[in-house]
């Protein structure tokens, strides 16, 4: 196995795109490294991103914040206009593992895992965050949700990885919220997690809204059907009630070592419920 | 010479102090040295091959594409370990644990292993082996595997215990009964009763330090073992008899042991260790994974429990049963008979009968987890008392104590209890302040009782004053709790002398006689013992050098706090000689001075506790959070009062545990589903509030200081204390353990429904 430390994107990817055999990135390795010691493990080439110029860094344009793949969660947190402006996607970023965990993981890495359970992903695709990718072929730009395809399947081509996470700057008016269920308090996965993302009318209307759901399904789920129950609503108990619902049949999960069909169905409703309030509020609703 | 061991009122100095723990600076700066740590010049790794299945006959094993792998020295599997155990049930089944010998018996059990120059080899080398199995059916449930239908896992199994012998095998390996009375009878005179079943999940004790060894074969027949265990003496004579060598013959030295809670007190890799050492003739390391760690180490029981009392309307209990259902992994075992012993333990019972059934199936060897089988038996039962006491509308405190056992109660398993401390953890819990605390929104609280016996045993103790007058005490009972701060106090009491002046350590099976293990919370009741006697002999001996150097009748030397002192007034001038006066004249007076024990401390004061758990549930999504906890249990004699709380919080820790999300989860297929501390969640500390004790002292009549055990109980009761709470904070009984948020939220909706 060869571990390589290149200093800039094109090396990252001519290393990737010329090895035979298995090759992983290496951000955070918060995921890798524990793989890593598993007897099944086995790979060729580790490419390890830090070294890239570029890669560890928020840059806040005018449209948007473009979150380097390097940038560990913590950093997120510590960065003030990306906490006032997606309080939901930093949240799920800080509900990652442990502080520790934390100083090291990025959300690219929770992204292109591609577990169903990832905590920052459907916080991002509430958000309508997109992901820069760069290949042999060059740059091309997606929906986050595009990536994921299933357990552990991305749809990244060989020789591709993720350059930055996109978020666009927020409507006024506008605020997110992520809640997830841990049996837990902390250093856990999600059982259920709901993200929501409302831009509200002066009058305190919803205007839009984007609701998405994570570990309920094979991949992040982002439901039109929920978030169409809170539109020109002002998250009355009826509209959200609605919503609890709409998650809930949205939801299409498997019983497993994690939870039920049932419990997940319901605590998807629950969840939905109380993120869009939290959301709501934040977004200076009454 | 003749050792008193009858409990003395005397006043303290040093016992009931805190002092820092002698090992401490080396666990805070990393220095202490586990299993992991040790090292030996040439040494190999030793990777274990594990059964994929629940249950398959092992048809074919072909290693020599293994073998013939560059940097691999060694390639065992069973034919490697020969069957030396003469008829000896347990310790075949330790033997076929070790390595399976026709069947695999569970997912992840042995079945061959490599000692290689790396562990990249190793770990190659398993992928060559070729092992064909032909797959069985299996059964991992505790109720499935007692039905007649079951597939049987041992075909020489033949229920033991009941009359007529049955003529076909089954799952079910024994029966126990205790109990006395007659239960139809006092079921007859009660006005209400109660009859539940309850289940438990499987658990694992989680200690955060892997097994792990160094073995090392000699040509000469000599073996040396370093290992992290509970019980160096023990796994010496496990490790020499599946070996074949004479026991003084191999020495092992325990490391510091990261958490063991009865898991470390059973052999699993460090047979496998030095037969790959003795066939590859170099050392090997052997370090087990999380993974393998919860597939094919201790585990406790899964139970399946039913309870009857019967009380009258003012509280009085007339009769009491239990059946219950443990499994004890492959092998046979006697689980559910400890369980059916402790079941009823806590209570005064004119009619009391407790039935136990041994069940196998295809899940890892049990082995004991801190009061092994007592939690189970617990929970079910407290958690009946508590619906009995709803039933009758009384308070769950006084119906304990109007019921509890007290000096002169014949227990439920026999013996005829002495001075003992249920009644006044009862009182202590009546009076807490935590029972009257109010009580918030969806929250609830829940007590419960629980019960442990205790363990003496086999105990050798030296204790040698240096030149400088400071003394070393070599013990033989693994430190797992703080036992050397102890042990130190009981010296230093003893003695007259300040704890500083005492470095206590745990001497290797060369260099001191036989110990048991340091189970049965009695580390520090049965080594304290042994280090008064050493230290009274050691005092004897330097009664006799101050005469020497005095020249005066040892009959008019006497000891008081330290000194030697000459008695009555006819050697008015002369100084009383200190240890270390009489240390340093030690080679003139007859060379150096030591006290030396060996005893069985008999005695062990049974122990009690009862807790107190606040729970707070989320109606919508059944996630519960610990909002206060408190434990009252008797300590007998709290020797370090800092560690016998940080045993009942450890305890308590534990089994909040596994009151509320531990247990093994397996797939349809029989394979562990999460074997991992991210899917088996122990809590975090984030989980817990910060646990109250408080130490009651009954002194335990048979110790000198009046030291009972203290490390169990503290686990006996929090899985009956949370399921009380919770079951009061929700308004539905849960009944089946881990109440996980599933199963809670489960039991709200089937209530919603009905």
């Amino acid at each position: 196995m060869l571990y390589e430390r290149p200093k800039t994107l094109q090396d990252a990817v001519g290393m990737l795109a010329e090895t035979r055999g298995k090759a992983f990135v290496l951000a955070g390795g918060t995921d890798l490294l524990v793989r890593m010691k598993s007897d099944e493990f086995d790979a060729n080439l580790i490419v390890d991103i830090k070294s890239i110029e570029g890669m560890s860094e928020i840059v806040e344009t005018d449209g948007a914040f473009v979150i380097g793949a390097a940038v560990c969660c913590a950093a997120l947190g510590e960065h003030e206009a990306l906490r006032d402006a997606w309080p939901g996607v930093v949240e799920a970023a800080n509900l990652i593992g442990s502080t520790q965990i934390q100083g090291r993981c990025t959300i690219a890495g929770n992204l292109c895992n591609a577990s169903p359970a990832a905590d920052s992903v459907p916080a991002l695709v509430a958000a309508g965050a997109r992901a820069k990718i760069v290949g042999p072929d060059g740059t091309r730009t997606v929906d986050v949700q595009e990536i994921p395809l299933g357990p552990g399947k991305t749809s990244l081509k060989a020789g591709e990885l993720v350059q930055s996470i996109d978020l666009p700057k927020p409507a006024p008016r506008s605020a997110d919220a992520y809640l997830r269920f841990i049996p837990r308090t902390e250093m856990d996965i999600a059982v259920v997690g709901v993200a929501v993302n409302l831009t509200l009318d002066a009058d305190g209307t919803v205007a839009s809204a984007r609701v998405a759901l994570g570990a309920v399904a094979p991949t992040v789920v982002l439901s039109e059907a929920a978030a169409g129950t809170l539109l020109g609503t002002r998250l009355e108990d009826e509209a959200l009630d609605a919503l609890a619902a709409a998650c809930s049949a949205a939801s299409n999960p498997i019983d497993d070592k994690r939870g039920t069909i049932e419990f997940r169905k319901h605590v998807a409703g629950v969840l939905g419920r109380r993120a869009a309030r939290m959301a709501y509020d934040r977004a200076g609703g009454a | 010479m003749s050792f008193d061991a009858t409990f003395q009122e005397k006043k303290l100095k040093s016992v009931g102090t805190r002092p820092l723990r002698p090992d401490g600076v080396d666990k805070v700066t990393g220095r202490a040295r586990y299993g992991a740590d040790y090292n030996m010049p040439g040494q190999l790794v030793a990777r274990v091959l594990r059964s994929p299945h629940a249950h398959a006959r092992i048809v074919r094993i072909d290693t020599a594409r293994a073998e013939g792998l560059k940097g691999v020295k060694a390639v065992i599997t069973a034919a490697d370990l020969p069957d030396l155990t003469n008829g000896n049930a347990a310790l075949f089944a330790i033997l076929d644990n070790c390595m399976a010998r026709t069947k695999a018996l569970y997912d992840g059990h042995a079945v061959a292993a490599v000692a290689a120059i790396d562990a990249k080899v190793a770990r190659a080398a398993l992928k060559l082996i070729e092992v064909e199995y032909e797959i069985l059916p299996h059964v991992v449930d505790v109720d499935a595997a007692a039905r007649p239908d079951a597939p049987v896992i041992d075909e020489g199994i033949f229920t033991s215990g009941v009359e007529p012998k049955p003529d076909s095998p089954s799952n079910v390996a024994a029966r126990s009964e205790f109990g006395h009375g007659d239960v139809e009878a006092g079921f007859a005179k009660a006005e209400v009763i109660v009859e539940r079943s309850y289940k438990t999940e499987q658990t694992h004790q989680g200690y955060i330090e892997p097994h792990a060894c160094v073995a090392n074969c000699n040509a000469d027949g000599t073996a040396d073992l370093w290992v992290c265990t509970q019980g160096h003496f023990v796994y010496r004579q496990n490790c020499a008899d599946l070996l074949g060598l004479e026991v003084s013959k191999l020495r092992v030295t325990s490391s510091e042991i990261g958490g063991g809670f009865g898991g470390k007190t059973h052999v699993w890799a460090e047979p496998v260790a030095l037969a790959l050492s003795r066939k590859a003739g170099r050392p090997v390391k052997l370090v087990m994974s999380r993974e393998e760690v919860f597939r094919a180490s201790g585990p406790t029981s899964a139970t399946s429990i039913d309870v009857k009392i019967g009380a009258t309307r003012d509280g009085r209990i007339t009769a009491a049963t239990s059946t219950l259902r443990y499994t004890s992994g492959p092998y046979p075992d006697t689980w559910a008979e400890i369980g059916a012993m402790t079941s009823f333990a806590c209570y005064d019972l004119e009619n009391v009968k407790t039935v136990g059934f041994e069940v196998v199936v295809n899940r890892p060897k049990v082995a004991a987890y801190r009061a092994p089988s007592a939690p189970m038996a617990a929970f079910a039962v407290e958690s009946a008392i508590d619906e009995l006491a709803q039933e009758i509308g009384m308070d769950a405190v006084e119906l304990r104590i109007k019921n509890a056992a007290q000096e002169g109660t014949r227990a439920s398993y026999g013996p005829v209890y002495g001075p003992i401390g249920i009644g006044p953890t009862l009182d202590a819990a009546r009076v807490h302040p935590h029972m009257s605390a109010p009580l918030g929104k969806n929250q609830g609280r829940g007590m419960a009782c629980g019960f442990w016996f205790n363990f003496g045993g086999e105990t050798c103790t030296d204790l040698n004053i240096s030149a400088d007058g400071t003394v070393t005490l070599a013990v033989g009972t693994v430190d797992v709790g703080g036992s050397r701060a102890s042990l130190s106090l009981i010296a230093a009491e003893e003695m007259g002398i300040p704890y500083d002046d005492i470095k206590a350590v745990v001497a290797d099976t060369a260099t001191l006689g036989y110990n048991d293990m340091t189970d049965g919370s009695r580390g520090t009741f049965s080594s304290s013992m042994a280090t008064i006697s050493a230290a009274r002999n050691a005092i004897t001996v330097m009664r006799e050098r101050a005469a020497l150097m005095w020249d005066i009748p040892v009959e008019d030397v006497y000891w008081e706090e330290g000194q030697a002192k000459a008695a009555g007034s006819k050697y008015g001038n002369l100084s009383p000689l200190s240890v270390k006066d009489i240390a340093a004249e030690a080679g003139n007076t007859g060379g150096p001075i030591a006290g030396h024990s060996e005893l069985v401390a008999d005695g062990a004061g049974v122990s009690f506790a009862t807790h107190i758990c606040d729970v707070e549930v989320d109606p919508e999504t059944g996630a519960t959070s610990i909002v206060r906890y408190t434990v009252i249990q008797d300590a007998g004699k709290a020797v370090h009062p800092s560690y016998v709380e940080g045993q009942y919080q450890g305890g308590a820790a534990q089994g909040i545990g596994w009151a509320l999300n531990e247990e093994y989860i397996y797939g349809e297929d029989g394979r562990l589903q999460n074997p991992g501390f991210l899917d088996y969640r122990i809590p975090v500390c984030s989980d817990l509030p910060m646990i109250d004790t408080q130490i009651l002292e009954i002194p335990n009549p048979n110790h000198p200081y009046g030291v009972r055990g203290v490390g169990e109980t503290s686990i006996v009761p929090p899985l009956a204390a949370v399921a009380n709470a919770v079951s009061n904070a929700a308004g539905v009984r849960l009944s089946h353990v881990p109440i996980s948020p599933p199963r809670i939220l489960a039991a709200l909706h089937k209530q919603a429904r009905e």
